[in-house]
């Protein structure tokens, strides 16, 4: 049983709007795969509730005729995984999603949630860091737009206002056409299980040298971060094997792990270069570049 | 030995009602108006409770009751599940009471709650006002045998559990005259069953005045006893009744909510109250697996035999006694049908600290123990260069051994014949030798582990058993057994004895799956592996006894010797001739309804084991390190049992999977963890304690070697704890193989190698 005092279920965004502006201490319940835990450990007792889970508008994933993809922030991990369009232009996305918890949860599970929960762990974040997705969040008034880069605030806090809804997670054709991506989720298990650490890395390679590069982490700081120095240490240079280590090495600037019974700093700053290695080294042979000599 | 339905594979007699949801557990039952109880648990590791105020919670609508300890008798019991013993001496520590008056850990039962439902149960846990003088707390066992350490029974004031030892044979003598003396120390964490169904009860008054309570329990018959001596009722005024159980693995051989159940009851009219633990509280005030460190010393003489050993162990028992003191009794003791030492000394101590109460788990100690014992006969072997294999099978014991102190004999052993299956199955030589200079990234290897279990607990404990059977008119038979279905499938094996014995086909055995203490023959349980042995005993008295009734009626029809007289597919045979003579379903209708003779026809009989079999087995791995992220995985696994005649291959086979699963999770990732400032437990959840899932587990192989134990009914000894025992120290075996790094601490998650790898400079 849970102690849930009220719960509205609207079945049209300007509806859920409208009774969230007039109920701003509502608490959002997407999926409820993480809401429903936070009320079994009694941190949210009496809590009311909106649910966003009838608004069809939020659901699907559209390729746009000027190739941008846009998903709806209901849409499930399983429907990612699953999905024609997130395979063929977004593989990386797919393979984020799959990694999250079991099918049970991927069944429920929210991107949109996943993101506003703001956990520093969530599976969606590094991929969507790298493909500089954008985040359309309305309110009663209008539409703003936000880079997914600037949308956390802190460890389970996110850049959204009292009134707001995440609406739609969109990735631009230049963010995806031509590259290669890799998702390499550190746990201790392989499935039902939180990243100890991931890693995200996209790339492009033209003549063996990297033409674009971002690297993004998860649980290596109080948010989810890209590696920019890291980037910008890469660009344009010929990929030799010391490359690839001296940009891994340079990840850390950006990263700043906790130490924590879960995993120590040390282990964790340790694993982010090695992760980073691995996964530049594949999205290399995937451009069919080579570190060799 | 020509059986026809022991050693076949037939299904689980409740594989349909499981698999389709039709079977019942504790939570499927439902009585009018039932209340829920719920349980204020202590947030401090180690304090006094000065004072307790209930009254606003008692006020709060919708709460029926709400009690502490001191509303309830003050009676200190045991919580083990073992039978009574009516020496004083033999009994087990009676150190805990239904709630506490002082907070021993953190989640200790402090206050009870009985709502209209969970909501207002809950609320009402927030109203308690308690007053707490918190007491500095020890987490570490060594650190509580210091001088000055906080006291955490009175009773105890060195917080010694137990440390009664053995010692046999000119132990100073042989560790004289060693040609080499080996010395290890080797240690394991805290881990938990996590059986899929919490500890869970409920509890009501009958028009009788009497108290049921419907428990997921692995020993009704105890748990009516240990109601009524925590609750200081006639033992006569407690029924329990013990459906569908959703797993036990020992943390359900142990009385841990059933007084509380009744107590909330009786404090609530005798209405029904339902307390189930959330999987929180489980994890932490049920029980757990004791960390045990053992420090081993060895004599080897000059040929390379195992001569004397020493057993040094510290078992972290946590705040209550429990199971504590014949756990590592156990420990020490299994073990020793193995390697033919001539001497020894076991210096065993359990000690209590302020953690959640270790108690009974799967194998009951011994994992503990071979961990540490085959780790240290690979580290004797790397040193001195000796072969692994070949070192073990030297020392093993043969037929005839029999313990110094425990007298237990060894009438059958067909380890020597696992490790040869197991060493093909895995193609020890060749995989070893391409193994042996590796340099990249990922280094894979080979490792071993072998052990001895017990089937049940004889001479330590009382090993009695009780069956009852009833023939139908149609010539089937109901089967009752005190003995309880836990999901090991012993209905199932206990119907195929009765099968066997009467000439029957399992569809004619109908076994009566629930246990009620009201009605069911006297047995203390499922535990200690020893229901196929044990109770298969008493099974087979009961089966025969209504072999020789049914066999004397048709004797009396048809004028032939009892002796000369068989059944065979439910028919009445001439044995000699295998003529068939009548069938089954015509004898049953004489003994109920013959004029002049009728007495339809049961048994009702027990047995008293004064017998031990030892069981072996052996585990082989494959392993592959990540050297960069010390991640270790399981590519190749085995497990070759002796466990005397396998009653049901298949059943057998889900068994070793489970254990042999279990043991994988011990060796490389499950570890419950605490604050040490706090004594507050970290990861008490199935997120945060990595118990693996099917994604983890390899493909696990198995095979048997099927000897026939003398004292078995049918030729059986155990399995049911046995496949969790070997598999930690083969792995860890295999990573030494990989990697030369000796890990001397369970589990090798990916933390601690890393850790380890750069002690050792590999990183």
């Amino acid at each position: 049983m849970f102690s849930i005092k009220k719960i509205y279920q609207p079945i049209t965004l300007a509806e859920a709007l409208e009774i969230y502006t007039s109920n701003p201490q509502l608490k959002i319940i997407a999926g409820g795969t993480d809401v429903l835990i936070s009320l079994h450990h009694g941190k949210l007792d009496d809590v009311e509730l909106l649910s966003i889970k009838n608004l069809t508008e939020l659901t699907g994933i559209n390729y746009l005729t000027d190739g941008t993809i846009e998903i709806g922030t209901m849409t499930t991990f399983t429907e990612i995984f699953r999905n024609e369009i997130i395979n063929k232009y977004i593989p990386i996305l797919a393979e984020a999603s799959v990694s999250m918890g079991g099918p049970q949860i991927r069944n429920n599970a929210t991107i949109g949630g996943n993101i506003c929960n703001g956990a520093v762990s969530a599976d969606s974040a590094p991929t969507l860091f790298v493909l500089n997705a954008d985040l359309r969040i309305v309110n009663n008034e209008g539409v703003r737009i936000v880079p997914i880069t600037e949308f956390y605030a802190g460890p389970g806090k996110v850049k959204l206002q009292s009134g707001e809804i995440l609406t739609h997670i969109i990735i631009k054709k230049a963010d995806y056409k031509g590259m290669y991506g890799k998702y390499i989720k550190f746990s201790n298990r392989k499935a039902m299980d939180i990243a100890m650490l991931s890693v995200a890395t996209l790339g492009k390679v033209k003549n063996n040298k990297f033409t674009d590069l971002r690297i993004a982490l998860g649980v290596s700081a109080p948010t989810p971060i890209r590696c920019t120095k890291a980037e910008s240490f890469a660009f344009n240079k010929t990929i030799k094997e010391e490359l690839i280590k001296q940009i891994s090495e340079k990840t850390l600037l950006n990263a700043n792990p906790r130490h924590s019974w879960r995993g120590s700093k040390v282990y964790r700053e340790h694993l982010i270069q090695v992760l980073t290695e691995r996964a530049l080294k594949e999205i290399i042979t995937m451009s069919g570049g080579k570190w060799h000599e | 030995m020509g059986f026809k339905i022991i050693g076949s594979s037939v299904n689980r007699l409740d594989a349909v009602s499981k698999v389709t949801g039709k079977a019942k557990y504790t939570n499927d039952f439902f009585e009018r108006e039932m209340l829920c109880g719920k349980v204020l648990r202590s947030p401090y590791a180690h304090a006094v409770i000065k004072a307790i105020d209930v009254s606003e919670a008692k006020a709060l609508p919708g709460v029926i009751a709400v009690f502490t300890s001191q509303d309830l008798p003050k009676l200190k019991y045991a919580t083990a599940g073992h039978p009574w013993s009516i020496d004083p001496k033999h009994r087990d520590i009676e150190d805990r009471m239904i709630l506490t008056d002082k907070a021993r850990y953190v989640g200790d039962s402090v206050a009870a709650v009985v709502a209209q439902d969970e909501i207002i149960a809950k609320e009402a846990l927030k109203l308690i006002k308690v007053d707490y003088e918190v007491l500095p707390h020890v987490l570490d066992p060594e650190k509580a045998l210091e001088k000055g350490a906080p006291i955490i029974h009175e009773e105890r004031p060195n917080n010694i559990v137990n440390d009664f030892g053995n010692e046999y044979g000119d132990y100073e003598k042989d560790f004289m005259n060693a040609q080499h003396i080996m010395e290890g120390v080797y240690d394991t964490s805290i881990v938990q069953h996590c059986h899929i169904e919490t500890q869970t009860a409920y509890a009501y008054i009958d028009t009788d005045d009497r108290i049921v309570i419907v428990s997921s329990t692995q020993i009704p018959h105890i748990a009516r006893r240990v109601v009524g001596q925590a609750l200081g009722l006639s033992w006569g005024k407690i029924r329990v009744i013990k459906p569908h159980i959703g797993g036990g693995f020992g943390n359900k051989q142990e009385v841990i909510i059933e007084p509380l159940v009744a107590a909330m009851t009786i404090f609530s009219h005798g209405l029904p109250v339902r307390y189930t633990m959330t999987r929180e509280e489980c994890f932490i005030s049920s029980r757990t697996r004791h960390a045990i460190k053992f420090s081993l010393k060895t004599a080897l003489t000059k040929d390379n035999k195992l001569q004397a050993i020493h057993v040094l162990g510290i078992s972290n028992t946590g705040s209550y006694a429990s199971h504590g003191h014949s756990i590592i009794m156990s420990a020490t003791s299994k073990f020793r049908p193995l390697y033919n030492f001539k001497s020894f000394k076991i210096e065993p101590k359990t000690v209590y600290t302020n953690l959640p109460a270790a108690g009974a788990m799967r194998a009951y100690g011994v994992p503990q123990m071979i961990f540490a014992l085959e780790s240290h006969i690979d580290d004797i072997c790397r040193k001195l260069d000796l072969d692994p294999i070949e070192f073990r099978k030297q020392n093993l014991v043969s037929v005839g051994h029999e313990d110094p102190i425990s007298h237990v004999v060894v009438r059958s052993i067909g380890l020597s014949e696992c490790i040869d299956k197991g060493k093909e199955l895995i193609k020890w030589e060749q995989k070893r030798a391409n193994y042996k200079e590796q340099t990249g990234d990922k280094r894979r290897g080979l490792g071993m582990a072998c052990f001895s279990y017990f089937s049940g607990t004889h001479p330590v404990s009382l090993e009695v058993a009780g069956a009852r059977i009833i023939l139908n008119q149609d010539g089937s038979v109901q089967l009752q057994v005190g003995a309880t279905e836990i999901g090991q499938g012993a209905d199932t094996a206990f119907a195929q004895m009765v099968a066997e014995v009467l000439g029957i086909s399992i569809d004619m055995v109908h076994v009566i799956s629930t246990q009620d203490t009201d009605i069911t023959p006297f047995d203390t349980g499922a535990y200690a592996s020893r229901q196929t042995y044990i109770t298969g005993a008493a099974v087979k008295k009961a089966a025969l006894e209504v072999k020789n009734k049914i066999l004397t009626i048709a004797s009396r029809k048809i004028g032939l010797q009892i002796d000369a007289l068989d059944i065979n597919d439910a028919t009445i045979i001439e044995k000699k001739l295998g003529k068939e003579i009548c069938s089954l379903g015509e004898i049953a209708m004489e003994a109920f309804y013959d004029r002049t003779h009728s007495h339809p026809i049961t048994s009702d009989t027990s047995v008293n084991i004064r017998t031990n079999a030892i069981a072996y087995g052996v585990t082989f791995v494959e392993v592959e390190v990540d050297m960069k992220t010390g991640v270790i995985e399981v590519i190749e696994i085995y497990n070759v049992h002796d466990s005397g005649t396998i009653i049901n291959h298949k059943a057998a086979l889900g068994q070793v999977h489970g254990g042999v699963s279990m043991g994988l999770g011990y060796a490389l990732s499950e570890k419950l963890m605490f604050d040490e400032k706090t004594g507050r437990p970290l990861n008490n959840n199935l997120l945060d304690y990595k118990l693996q899932t099917i994604m983890d587990t390899p493909k696990i192989g198995v095979d048997f070697v099927e000897t026939y134990e003398e004292t078995g009914s049918f030729g059986q000894k155990s399995l049911g704890e046995n496949p969790t025992i070997s598999p930690a120290p083969a792995v860890r075996n295999a990573v030494l193989d990989a990697t030369g790094v000796s890990f001397n601490k369970l589990p090798l998650n990916p933390q601690t190698v890393f850790e380890k790898f750069k002690t050792e400079g590999l990183l």
